[in-house]
């Protein structure tokens, strides 16, 4: 038996507000995100994550109910009003806590808070998830290693806000090569990756009309890799590439997981 | 008879660089309408970036053929030009060949040119093919067609014909410095110039007189000094500016992350004033604002886009790389960041005109939104930044997109039905669903 199986019912999610009625300060914020608090597939994400911080020992905290919308999909549909009222609620309840580090699962609250809140007073260091671990498993805290997923067809497929929006292709790749997977790269990938569809306020709404949905295009492009599963970085791509499977009728064969659920995974967390 | 020529010559350079000129300062009063926005930080980067990307075209070889073909293109155009300046020289002073003082190098030079001139050739009849027998994709969506097209095309043929002149204008040289013509032979016989590649056309010239072989040479001269002059005025008129455009564009393009969007100055101080809580709500305007028009949100013209966006639509050389990485136009919808440039620059020549004519632009009952761009288009985007990544020379689609995005939500409360629900639902409990904030944590509870 695993002695290091976590399980989420015991593990306590501390609080920014808790950590401040201590007079403490974590190490990082886990900013979680609307899609990592709300959306049911994503918050196995969430979990997934809050077990590799957990058995890392990270000093880390949550907003909780102090979370709100980054306000992302607003400025991207053109709502800047709303954008900036966000960005300075969010950017007050941050400086409140004098937050210094947030990482955050979701690329689009990485892209907005890391770059767009800067100009607004909000100055952090931000980092994906996918950043995070992967120097987590530099610093030797988090053991990333084969297990179930050892010798798998896996194909990764590139969040827009994480890769050309901010230059990150390889975090989310090394942690791959470390869980030790046949790494497969479709036809169009990092900098000329195609988009899940979900961006730019496209998730909240249906598509224009067109001859065929962003997300099959995507799909059927990492379905031509021949994967035993599509690794993600992100909620949105997640849920996008799993509707892609389902319509290609191949949910049975091919998984759509983050990696941070395949870390988890590979170490039975 | 030759200073006839020559003064002929001086005219037709007169002309051609003045009707030039006049044109460029069009364009420019163009770009200045729309509005100013600082690009003076970083110059080091800046030019690093021209260099990368302009001078060094490290974007264009991502695609490889296309790329290398169009590098034997732009480095034959730029070293062959280097001829131009003695055309010139010879043109208005009635010379043959007067750089040929520079011996072995002088050789060495034309000999180059020639090389060179031929692989344009060969390059430039590719680039044909590709548009009009292999009939690549992208060459042929629907903004290209009619005058795009033509354009192209055109563009094709002039290099062809250009190329053409200048190694039949060699070729006739070779043959009359061979037969010893006066004012092309040298006094000892010996062969001013390099002809690695006229020389295998110059037998077909061997039958001809020494008046005829005169004629062909003088001709091709002649048609060979027009035709870059005429390309010169052509390129305000066509999509080929980014020749010189693509300096100054890449220079100016942005350099922070492409995910990083600005955060509107005007909204700014709407949200300072909305948070700040001294704030007195009923505050009369102070003197100065009073007068003032509350500036416009987002664009719904070109007058409300910046300068860079302006520069950009005239950079703009229809290649449609964006367009072909574009997930909305891969999947069928009517979004094209091609034609978002390219509307974007036939808006304001037509307002360019309207100025010309004297009559003020902004009255002539047209914008750029809905009688150029649609909403439907708009509303395609997934804010990817393929289109941006996919621009060899440093275009910014996706700026304009969200400029009248913003123009369409915060003048016009026009946004698609779903998207004003997530909206709504972010104002009202913080996220894009009609979840209760105060059940963000509840996940950590949950199985």
């Amino acid at each position: 038996m695993n002695t290091d199986n976590i399980n989420t019912e015991k593990i306590k999610v501390p609080t920014m507000a808790e950590y401040m009625a201590q007079g403490k300060k974590p190490e990082v914020l886990f900013w979680v995100g609307c899609a990592g608090s709300f959306d049911d597939r994503a918050k196995k994400i969430t979990k997934a994550f809050i077990k590799l911080l957990t058995k890392a020992k990270v000093d880390y905290a949550v907003l909780g109910t102090e979370e709100s919308c980054t306000g992302d999909p607003a400025k991207r549909s053109g709502n800047e009003f709303l954008f900036q009222m966000q960005a300075a609620m969010n950017i007050e309840v941050l400086n409140g806590y004098e937050v210094k580090k947030i990482v955050t699962a979701c690329p689009h609250c990485f892209n907005t808070i890391k770059n767009e809140y800067p100009e607004l007073g909000g100055n952090y260091e931000v980092v994906h998830h996918t950043q995070f671990l992967k120097s987590l498993m530099e610093e030797g805290r988090l053991r990333v290693e084969g297990g179930k997923f050892k010798g798998k067809r896996i194909t990764f497929h590139d969040p827009c806000y994480l890769g050309r929006a901010n230059n990150e292709y390889e975090a989310p790749r090394d942690l791959l090569r470390k869980l030790e997977v046949e790494l497969l790269e479709m036809r169009k990938c990092k900098s000329q990756g195609l988009c899940c569809g979900a961006g730019g306020g496209q998730m909240f709404k249906e598509p224009e009309k067109g001859n065929k949905d962003v997300n099959v295009l995507r799909t059927e492009q990492a379905l031509e890799t021949k994967p035993e599963a599509i690794a993600a970085g992100c909620p949105f791509c997640n849920t996008m590439m799993t509707d892609g499977v389902k319509n290609k009728n191949k949910e049975n064969e091919v998984e759509v997981l983050d990696v941070a659920e395949m870390i988890a995974q590979a170490q039975d967390l | 008879m030759a200073i006839i020529g020559q003064i002929l010559f001086f005219i037709a350079l007169v002309l051609g660089v003045g009707f030039f000129t006049l044109n460029i300062k069009k364009l420019i009063r163009n770009i200045k309408l729309g509005k100013t926005v600082d690009c003076t930080d970083r110059k080091g980067d800046r030019f690093k970036q021209m260099a990368k990307v302009a001078l060094g075209q490290s974007k264009m070889v991502v695609r490889p053929i296309a790329g290398i073909l169009h590098i034997i293109v732009y480095v034959g155009f730029i070293i062959i030009n280097i001829e131009v300046i003695e055309i010139i020289i010879d043109g208005l002073f009635g010379t043959h060949r007067v750089l040929s003082f520079m011996g072995g190098f002088y050789n060495f030079l034309i000999g180059t040119f020639e090389i060179l001139a031929l692989l344009v050739f060969v390059g430039v009849v590719v680039f044909w093919l590709r548009r009009n027998a292999i009939k690549i994709t992208r060459f042929w969506a629907n903004e290209m067609k009619g005058w795009p097209k033509d354009d192209a095309n055109y563009i094709l043929y002039f290099e062809m014909i250009l190329m053409g002149l200048f190694l039949l204008m060699n070729a006739a040289d070779y043959q009359l410095q061979l037969s010893g013509a006066a004012h092309y032979a040298q006094q000892d016989g010996s062969i001013v110039g390099a002809f690695p590649v006229s020389q295998y056309i110059s037998p077909l010239l061997a039958g001809l007189s020494e008046s005829s072989l005169i004629l062909v040479e003088r001709s091709a001269w002649w048609l060979h000094i027009f035709g870059i002059l005429f390309f010169l005025n052509y390129l305000y008129y066509s999509k080929h500016l980014h020749i010189l455009l693509a300096f100054p564009n890449t220079y100016l393009a942005k350099l922070q992350p492409k995910g990083e969007m600005d955060n509107l100055e005007s909204v700014k101080q709407e949200v300072a004033l909305m948070m700040d809580p001294n704030a007195d709500p009923f505050a009369a305007p102070s003197g100065d604002d009073e007068a003032a028009e509350p500036e416009k949100f987002g664009a719904s013209d070109v007058f409300d886009l910046n300068q860079v966006q302006l520069l950009n639509a005239y950079t703009c050389t229809e290649c449609g790389r964006c367009t072909s990485e574009c997930p909305a136009n891969q999947t069928g919808k009517k979004l094209s960041p091609r034609k978002i440039m390219m509307d974007t620059r036939d808006r304001l020549q037509e307002v360019s005109k309207q100025i010309d004519a004297k009559k003020d632009p902004k009255e002539d009952g047209k914008q750029l939104l809905d009688d150029y761009i649609t909403r439907e288009e708009l509303w395609a985007c997934t804010t990817c930044n393929a289109c941006v990544q996919a621009c060899p020379i440093g275009i910014d689609p996706l700026s304009i997109i969200l400029d009248m995005r913003r123009y369409l939500v915060m003048e016009q409360s026009a946004a698609p039905n779903e998207l004003n629900v997530a909206m709504g639902n972010i104002e009202n409990n913080g996220a894009p669903w009609p979840y209760n904030q105060m059940d963000r944590l509840n996940w950590a509870n949950e199985n």
